[in-house]
């Protein structure tokens, strides 16, 4: 039996009939075509699902769509705004915080929790706000470096 | 050439795609009526499929077919080996079982369904019945005796090899002291967050295929998928699209790529799958996996004598592409950055009813240095000197290179003790083991550890590479003036798109923003053998810069002929040819063609009348309206080369690392990491940092944290990420890294490599430091992972 939901994606509202077995980052992909958010593991432990529903990080793989009914759920597709990058995409280009990117929208989404969380982190207070997100390819410094850079350049906005 | 980007930290052109979530790996390709393919895999190690009933598949709702191995077993070929190895047993490994499961996750049936879900809910009500078999799980019994997984080659040795020059009897001989080790590498996952993933559209009518598929080596796939299917291979086009890393586990041909391809055919439909994590642990190559025993002979003064491994290599179930001369690589590496004599390896590969291993990041080299590593290790700790000396007593010196080895090969270039001496003061070496004694006094346990590495990189000339070691470039100049750079290199995160820009623009004199790098995809670049083995800047790189060189000989020609001057004559500065006597003051009197602001609809008539200077883009134009060209000169401005290195190269380096270890909890916790690294010349030190960190990442993964574990019935334990521990932000150091810089002679760009460094290097300097910190305790070896519980079995005795 499918149920209606209605989603508020990056602004813009969504009705739609779905399953209810339905997972929350299929819905974003398959349906809304929001191809950003990336599956790592299915099983909440990688964070490359990372969306924000209602101004939390959310692992999307792990929550129905259903769930999310009234909802409003900001992706990595979502974050800049009028054409500006936000400062947590531009910190992850300026200190190269990424390599293939597939870990980065869900990282990015959860690094922006993060300082809005703590505004001015330690690098201690940044890696382990990341624990729930896995990079296989950078080694994480350039990552530190690049929520760094995105929480100075908020303070000085 | 004049160096305005190469050499600099400069950001990657291909991030805004990927930081704004709109770039497009396999699974975000969308095509209409993709249907999509769920598996049903071996749920047993090893085991007699007596039937499979799929009746009950085919009745459920959106299912279109199913397919079992009885379908493909005339029609497909089987999984490609390219290892060539005397008297090597190759099993044949067909795309879907047929007969006998022989691990967990091999691939039984495959159904096709209109969406994942229903594909998902029909494999589920496909009934198999398997006939339990004895499986062969331990290595070391599978090479002794046990139950024979290939009853057709009568035991499960797939081959023996020994390898190595110099009377290895007569050098252990001589020495004063013998140490012997034995030494588990640990079977890995390589864990690319982006799983594998595959779709494959047929068009009917044009009788053609195209293959989207996560790979480092798109090109060699269509050859090898060509011929499994029988389709030729010019109606195959392969396309990688954004791939998710790949660490050695996409330098593969996988039984799902070629099943997807020929489903397509069957069906006239594009047809996608996409590897859950599961299957990914189960049936995606892993790595290391050899057990082995060192044996080192030293003087009294610590200079090696000569040094044997004798190890089995745990190779799976079958062969995939290079699964057998994994092992071989560890061979050929064996002397490390050491002048060791006579070096001997005997290596028996031994088939298990596991999944194959295969290239994982290092492939080979890893255990290698982890074996002469430690090795220098335990000498000094045998003899009581500190590492340090041991590692200067037995390098080269720099005046010796090219250096040839008692494994074959002859070292490129290297400056061993400068990179050790620089990571001696980064570290503040001295001072480290002064605080290290206080400590100790104070009942800490803080161990230093160091690892002095070489590794091979730059794959390689032809002769010792199955399917051709060299890389291809093609570079164009459009007409607008912009450039277009295709390269075989297909990378997967290591940013050649910025990297392979660099050189073009620099060459080319124009700027970084008007150079397009394009790879991935066999329809629109030439042949190309891919990205691995730390290859792509140093030979596909190489090939970008030589085909540009070639490209603006023609330039030069085309100029001369316009500028009405010899081309020998002409000045090449900034982008710019100029006759001799124009050419100081050229640069500002003539117009650029504005790259990318062509008028739309009109392109610009080329005006050269009374010209002294040109632009190489002006060069393009003309080259291209073809009006104003010098006799025999072939119209347009493109130019490719496919370079063949004449050797490897061998970057180096030394790592130092700091431990302290919690003697309540037998936790580890790096207090320094400091790794001075040599990849020769560096194209861009941003991307090669980034390149270190990642690679020691994953070398402290192996030292302290992953294993891929099978029990004694051949489960795999580790199924998912909850249960094979990838490592986190908040575990890793933060890393002091230095470099030094010696160029290699190999190529002209006097690159190395550095996509494997990190994980190479790092993995003993991790154990050592530990094996430190334990030695109070008597202990001389601890093998990996070296979780808590088991050093604090150590130190708890
Ligand atoms: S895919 Fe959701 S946490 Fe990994
Ligand atoms: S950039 Fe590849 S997994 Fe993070």
């Amino acid at each position: 039996m499918k149920q209606a939901i209605s989603i508020n994606v990056n602004e813009v509202d969504h009705r739609d009939e779905v399953e209810p077995r339905l997972l929350l980052v299929h819905y974003l992909r398959d349906l809304l075509g929001l191809t950003g958010t990336h599956v790592g593991c299915e099983t909440s432990i990688c964070g490359a699902c990372t969306i924000l529903v209602d101004g939390q990080a959310v692992k999307s793989c792990t929550m129905f769509a259903v769930q999310a009914d009234g909802a409003n759920i900001t992706t990595i597709e979502g974050l800049a705004t009028n054409g500006n990058l936000h400062p947590m995409q531009e910190g992850f280009w300026e200190k190269h915080g990424l390599q293939c990117g597939y870990c980065t929208p869900g990282m990015i989404i959860a690094a922006t929790q993060l300082i809005d969380r703590n505004p001015n982190p330690s690098r201690d207070e940044i890696r382990h706000g990341l624990e729930g997100n896995l990079c296989r390819c950078t080694g994480y410094q350039h990552i530190v470096e690049a929520v760094e850079y995105a929480a100075k350049k908020k303070a000085d906005l | 050439m004049a160096a305005k980007y190469v050499g600099k930290r400069i950001k990657r052109t291909e991030d805004p795609r990927l930081i704004k979530g709109l770039a497009h790996y396999v699974d975000d390709v969308r095509l209409p009526d993709t249907l999509h393919v769920a598996f049903v895999r071996s749920i047993y190690a090893h085991a007699r499929i007596t039937s499979i009933d799929v009746t009950e598949a085919l009745k459920a709702p959106g299912v279109v077919a199913v397919y079992t191995g009885k379908d493909i077993a005339t029609t497909v070929g089987p999984v490609p080996c390219a290892a060539a190895l005397p008297d090597l047993k190759i099993p044949d490994y067909r795309v879907l079982a047929t007969g006998k499961a022989l691990f967990v996750g091999h691939p039984i049936a495959a159904v096709v369904a209109t969406d994942r879900y229903l594909a998902r809910d029909a494999a589920d009500l496909i009934s198999v019945d398997y006939e339990e078999l004895p499986v062969a799980v331990d290595v070391e019994a599978s090479a002794k005796g046990g139950p024979v997984i290939h009853e057709q080659f009568g035991s499960n040795i797939a081959y023996t090899l020994t390898s190595g020059e110099g009377d290895i009897e007569a050098a252990l001989k001589s020495a004063d002291h013998i140490v012997t080790q034995r030494m588990v590498h640990q079977r890995l996952a390589p864990v690319a967050m982006e799983g594998r993933g595959v779709l494959a559209r047929y068009f009917p009518g044009e009788e053609e295929l195209t293959l989207w598929s996560s790979t480092q080596i798109p090109h060699l796939m269509r050859t090898q998928v060509a011929l499994m299917i029988g389709l030729p291979e010019n109606k195959l086009r392969v396309i990688t699209p954004e791939v998710g890393g790949g660490f050695g586990s996409k330098l593969n041909v996988y039984a799902e790529e070629a099943l997807l391809a020929w489903i397509s055919i069957q069906l006239g439909k594009p047809v996608k799958w996409i590897e859950s994590r599961r299957e990914n642990m189960q049936a995606t190559i892993h790595g290391r996996a050899q057990v082995g025993t060192v044996e080192v002979g030293c003087k009294n003064d610590g200079t090696i004598t000569g040094l044997r491994y004798n190890v089995v290599a745990d190779l799976g179930a079958y062969h995939q592409l290079l699964t057998p001369a994994i092992p071989t690589l560890t061979g050929l590496m064996l002397s490390g950055a050491y002048r060791i004599p006579a070096i001997q390896m005997n290596v028996t590969g031994v088939f298990t009813n596991k999944m194959s291993t295969d290239a994982y990041r290092g492939a080979g080299r890893p255990e290698a240095t982890y074996v002469v590593e430690r090795a220098m290790d335990i000498v000094a700790a045998e003899l009581k000197i500190d590492p340090v000396e041991v590692r200067r007593k037995n390098f080269p010196a720099k005046t010796e290179f090219p250096f040839h080895t008692a494994t074959g090969l002859d070292y490129d270039s290297g400056d061993y003790e400068a990179a050790l001496d620089k990571a001696l003061n980064l570290s503040g070496y001295a001072k480290l083991r002064a605080e290290q004694a206080k400590a100790r006094a104070a009942g800490k346990l803080i161990g230093i550890g160091m690892s002095s590495y070489v590794e091979i990189c730059a794959l390689g000339p032809s002769q010792a590479m199955p399917a051709g070691g060299w890389e291809s470039a093609t570079v164009r100049i459009e007409p607008t003036g912009t450039v277009t750079v295709l390269t075989g290199a297909s990378p997967h995160g290591q940013g050649q798109e910025t990297s392979f820009a660099q050189i073009a623009a620099d060459e080319l004199g124009v700027d970084l923003n008007a150079v397009t790098v394009i790879h991935g995809d066999t329809a629109i670049v030439q042949y190309g053998i891919g990205t691995f083995g730390s290859r792509a800047t140093a030979v596909g790189g190489t090939a970008v810069l030589i085909a540009i060189q070639k490209l603006k000989e023609k330039a030069a020609k085309i100029a001369a002929h316009v500028l009405r001057c010899e081309a020998s004559s002409l000045a090449f500065e900034g982008g710019r040819y100029s006759r001799p006597s124009a050419a100081a003051a050229s640069a500002v009197s003539e117009p650029d063609v504005a790259v990318g602001e062509a008028p739309a609809g009109a392109l610009p008539e080329p005006d050269t009348e009374g010209r002294s200077t040109l632009t190489i883009q002006e060069i393009a134009l003309i080259a291209h309206i073809a009006k104003e060209l010098p006799p025999d000169t072939e119209p347009g401005l493109s130019a490719t080369y496919f370079f063949e290195p004449k050797n490897f190269t061998f970057p180096f380096g030394t790592h130092i690392c700091v431990v302290e270890i919690d003697k309540e909890t037998g936790e580890t916790k790096f207090l320094r990491y400091v790794a001075v690294d040599d990849c020769g010349k560096v194209i861009n030190p941003l991307l090669v940092d980034g390149q270190i960190h990642g690679g020691i990442v994953q070398a402290i993964g192996q030292a302290l944290y992953e294993e891929v574990v099978y029990d004694e019935q051949g489960q795999l334990v580790t199924g998912e990420l909850m249960d094979y521990a990838l490592p986190k932000a908040s575990q890793m150091p933060w890393f002091e890294l230095d470099r030094t810089e010696t160029p290699s002679p190999v190529n002209p760009l006097g690159v190395k490599g550095v996509g494997e460094a990190g994980t190479i290097g790092a993995t003993p300097a991790v154990v050592n430091a530990i094996v430190d910190a334990l030695s109070p305790y008597g202990v001389k070896h601890l093998d990996m992972p070296a979780r808590p519980e088991a050093v604090w079995k150590l130190i708890t005795g």
